[in-house]
């Protein structure tokens, strides 16, 4: 389990980026971390695994603290980052550098993943594309075996056929044991591998809701006329008339529309936020 | 997998499995794709595969074997089609009809059509 409490962040003293932020990420499920430029998506990710120390506040990871960086907490975490680094190394050398950090990195898994996403032994790592960089990590990160997996724009440099890879891929290895905390822009890329949204704005947290709680509690359709106001979330104007984002009062079952939802918390937080108390 | 706007996600993972029964791909009494593998090939997250399939043994048309696997119910037919025609009537149907309104279709034309239509593509 995943605890952040009052964690206030910034990277100069004077402005904060996070401010008493308080959020519980629980085993069993895959969360998106979904946030505008700048909002600190990446930032948080880092404080997760040390990379960065709260300004104030605390991180606990089942039991351990991360700014201390202990080798029995960073054996069971791992972060891809949105930009990858590999040095000049073959992948095998990689392995033998890299994976006995891992005591739960399975080799076979990993040829299996790596040939799931195309990538192929070809010389130095670091000649590679950046796509085929991204996903050599990908294949690495997830035969680690690591019970918290964070990911930071992981579609990013994928080509279409490994985006659905990589989505059947997440859906192979995820379980009820395994926290995956997943940070993206480009929801269409995975919105029905998620299955808790966290939203992130100007600081603080807006949304922690599963999907079947938002199923619950908004209603997304298309309106010719929108007629209660006061029930909108969030609504867009579209071929059809209007898509709208509004209370579940009639106990409708819909089909979530990610970038909708997101739109309309972050336009609209003082309402999400009494929707969802 | 491509998912259509509406229903909810799961609501389409189950009527995806009634549609295999249906066009007898899957037979009845017989064992069903487990979980991670159907949520593998639609690319979706294994707990909403999971719904979908509570969501289709609470209407009895499947039942968990605990330690096999899921089996659909040998009497489920009349089950899977009450609510295929629910889903149908409730998502389906008004688009259907709101179309045939605003288009000023005759229903005589439609029951050609129709008829023509099965004889195509169900009887051989």
């Amino acid at each position: 389990m995943i605890q952040i409490e009052n964690l206030s962040f910034g990277y100069k003293r004077k402005k904060l980026l996070y401010k008493n932020l308080t959020l519980n990420l629980e085993e069993g499920s895959i969360y998106g971390l979904l946030g505008k430029n700048g909002a600190g998506k990446s930032t948080l990710l880092k404080n997760l695994v040390g990379l960065l120390f709260p300004t104030i506040g605390n991180i606990t990871i089942n039991g351990y603290s991360p700014k201390k960086r202990l080798p029995a907490f960073l054996q069971t975490i791992y972060l891809i980052p949105e930009e990858v680094n590999i040095p000049a190394l073959t992948i095998h050398k990689y392995m033998h550098l890299f994976a006995p950090f891992y005591p739960a990195f399975n080799k076979e898994q990993f040829f299996s993943y790596l040939g799931q996403l195309d990538v192929k032994d070809q010389g130095k790592l670091n000649t590679l594309s950046f796509g085929q960089q991204k996903k050599f990590i990908i294949a690495f990160a997830l035969a680690c075996n690591t019970k918290i997996l964070l990911l930071d724009e992981p579609t990013n440099g994928l080509d279409i056929p490994s985006k659905i890879r990589f989505r059947k891929l997440i859906s192979s290895v995820f379980d009820n044991e395994r926290i995956i905390f997943i940070s993206t822009h480009q929801i269409r890329d995975l919105d029905n591998l998620i299955d808790r949204v966290v939203i992130v704005d100007n600081g603080s947290l807006l949304l922690n809701a599963s999907i079947t709680e938002i199923a619950q509690k908004l209603c997304f359709k298309t309106m010719s006329e929108i007629d209660d106001k006061s029930k909108v979330l969030y609504a867009e104007e579209s071929l059809k008339g209007y898509s709208v984002v509004m209370e579940n009062t009639n106990q409708e079952d819909s089909k979530i529309d990610l970038e909708q939802l997101f739109n309309g918390v972050t336009e609209n937080p003082a309402k999400a936020k009494a929707i969802f108390q | 997998m491509d998912f259509k706007e509406n229903p909810a996600i799961y609501i389409q993972i189950a009527e995806y499995v009634c549609e295999q029964i249906l066009l007898k791909k899957w037979n009845l009494g017989e064992k069903i794709i487990s979980i991670r593998d159907l949520a593998i090939a639609m690319e979706v997250n294994p707990n909403t595969v999971q719904r979908a399939y509570d969501f289709l043994q609470q209407r009895e048309i499947i039942a968990n074997k605990r330690g096999i696997g899921y089996f659909t119910e040998e009497d489920a037919m009349d089950r899977i089609l009450s609510f295929r025609r629910e889903q149908f009537m409730e998502n389906e149907l008004p688009v259907f009809m709101r179309n045939i309104y605003l288009l000023k279709i005759d229903f005589k034309e439609i029951k050609i059509l129709f008829d023509q239509f099965v004889k195509d593509n169900f009887k051989k």
